[in-house]
């Protein structure tokens, strides 16, 4: 794909964050690390616990400032002294781990509400946003009044997400979204997810270490091990490094720890599958193979 | 941004007073503000100096930690420094308009600075070698006595010892809750007082209610574990004397000696 700097969405460069910094508790949380996101691309950020990952996404917002380094979202360099962070945090929308923790309002409405009302928009259109946003994450007309707190905790976590959204931002970041979810409500969610991404066609950014969720869902990987940017590539192109994800405690998705086993029992499937959609096609394809030379 | 905030300041470093018993590090605190009370000439002040300043150097904290508890009492110190100067009785060495120092007035007014100031950096020795549960481990132990009349000291330490694991928790969570509200376009600096009170609200009901969930599941795991009481319950890593601090009581009992000794000698 030719590259055009117009497709740039978020720019960094060198990033440097130092926790406690002159003290005995000085810690890298990250390492030189620079990256592109192009727009619209949906890019998935790995890593084991503690390597950065929460960290670095939410340098992307201007939560927090780097240490050192630059960095730059649609060509403007965010640490410019008359830079609007604000208006930065309403472009780039930022869903926490375990979001529904910070649901606070007497309903589901007016919660989702909150965001949009912060930008000063007039009340008519606060609403029309909120209640597009709470369709848009599947939860009816039926839960507008209802209190957040008498939700499950999944429709509490949609709750939280639809409050994001309905800033309109135009790159959606979401940390470990399925995290404490139930198997159905996982794979609910990343539906969601993407019918989201193509209907408003936002930039997303999705943190995980769950390695069967990204290869089924991203373009790209960004692989953050101690604080440094290890890996970047699609997620075929990581998986193939299955051996060194191991060895900074992560692993290829199951499936691909089957194929290898295959290839050495001498059933070459080749190294390109990373679900299990993928291996069942190519296993049906080699049995019909090897039946018509039989 | 709140991280910073540290409270139970504990500085982990090893040292000679790392390494000590809490309820040695109690002791010799309680030690020294009794020094500094007695105290009642230049050589009582100097010893106290120089105890204070052995304790800091074996205790490898930078002096810039030590320092940090006096920002908190600046202007107690100010206050109570001038009054001590401009209002004391005696001979005039310096007079302005309605203002007049004496040669008394320095002399009071310089013992209460010291003071202060060796009593906020003599117990913050103490607080930034000893971690908060040692401290209360420490103080659980030293109060054991009041058991005899009814009072419930392993009750109250252990909810001390919570409390005190708990801020942590509670101020990462309100980093985390602030962010979260910050990134849906929460403003929590600017506007007015009332503005602003109205702002906490994002904050304090999602932390209230985590503070909530915190507590039961809390009570339940200890529950779970059959947590009963104080009541012929052991410790895991009990305290005991070790040779460092019958030396370090040993070192008190001679200050102590000395102290007194000296508020003798320089009595009027």
């Amino acid at each position: 794909m030719q590259e055009n700097v117009q497709d740039i969405q978020i720019e960094a460069k060198k990033l440097n964050f130092i926790y406690g910094e002159g003290t005995a508790f000085e810690q890298y949380a990250i390492k030189d690390v620079s990256f592109k996101i192009r727009r619209g691309e949906f890019v998935g950020i790995i890593g084991h616990t503690g390597s950065g990952k929460s960290t670095l996404i939410q340098h992307l917002n201007g939560l927090i400032k780097a240490t050192s380094g630059e960095l730059f979202f649609n060509g403007e360099n965010i640490y410019a002294p008359k830079y609007d962070l604000r208006l930065l945090r309403q472009k780039v929308g930022l869903v926490f781990q375990y979001p529904e923790h910070q649901l606070f309002e007497v309903d589901v409405l007016s919660d989702v509400e909150f965001g949009p009302r912060n930008q000063k928009l007039p009340e008519t259109e606060v609403e029309a946003r909120a209640k597009e946003s709470l369709e848009l994450v599947g939860l009816d007309e039926s839960f507008y009044k209802k209190s957040p707190f008498e939700l499950s905790g999944g429709q509490k976590r949609r709750v939280a997400i639809a409050g994001v959204l309905a800033m309109n931002p135009e790159v959606l970041i979401l940390d470990e979204p399925t995290a404490g979810l139930d198997p159905k409500g996982r794979d609910e969610l990343f539906d969601e997810i993407i019918e989201l991404k193509k209907k408003r066609n936002m930039t997303v950014i999705l943190v995980s270490h769950s390695m069967e969720d990204v290869a089924k869902y991203v373009d790209r990987l960004l692989v953050m091990n101690k604080g440094e940017l290890v890996l970047d590539g699609t997620p075929k192109e990581v998986f193939k490094q299955y051996k060194f994800l191991e060895s900074i405690g992560l692993s290829a998705p199951g499936i691909t720890y089957i194929v290898e086993r295959l290839k050495k029992e001498g059933v070459d499937l080749g190294d390109d599958i990373t679900t299990i959609e993928e291996a069942r096609d190519k296993i049906l394809e080699y049995i019909k193979r090897k039946d018509k030379n039989a | 941004m709140l991280r910073e905030i540290t409270l139970g300041q504990y500085y982990p470093v090893d040292s000679f007073v790392h390494r000590l018993d809490p309820r040695t590090k109690l002791f010799g605190t309680m030690v020294f503000i009794i020094s500094l009370f007695l105290a009642n000439s230049w050589p009582g002040y100097g010893l106290a100096t120089l105890f204070l300043v052995i304790a800091i150097g074996l205790s490898k904290v930078p002096v810039k930690f030590m320092l940090k508890g006096l920002k908190a009492v600046l202007v107690l110190l100010i206050i109570s420094v001038s009054f001590n100067l401009f209002l004391t009785d005696g001979e005039v060495v310096f007079k302005l308009w309605i203002f007049k120092i004496t040669r008394e007035g320095i002399r009071i007014s310089l013992f209460m600075g010291m003071r202060l100031i060796f009593l906020i950096v003599g117990s913050s020795v103490m607080t930034l070698t000893t971690t908060p549960n040692a401290l209360t481990d420490g103080l659980e132990k030293s109060m054991g006595f009041l058991k005899v009349i009814k009072i419930p000291v392993h009750e109250i330490s252990m909810m001390m010892s919570i409390a005190l694991r708990f801020i942590p928790i509670l101020i990462e969570e309100t980093d985390k809750i602030m962010k979260a509200q910050m990134a849906r376009g929460a403003d929590f600096e600017s506007g007015n007082i009332i503005q602003k009170a109205k702002a906490m609200v994002p904050l304090l009901v999602p932390l209230f209610i985590s503070a909530m969930r915190r507590a039961t599941d809390l009570a339940m795991a200890m529950e779970a574990r059959c947590y009963h009481g104080g009541e012929g319950r052991t410790k895991l890593k009990p305290l005991k004397y070790k040779k460092i601090d019958i030396i370090a009581y040993l070192y008190y009992l001679i200050y102590m000696l000395i102290c007194i000794a000296l508020v003798f000698i320089f009595r009027k």
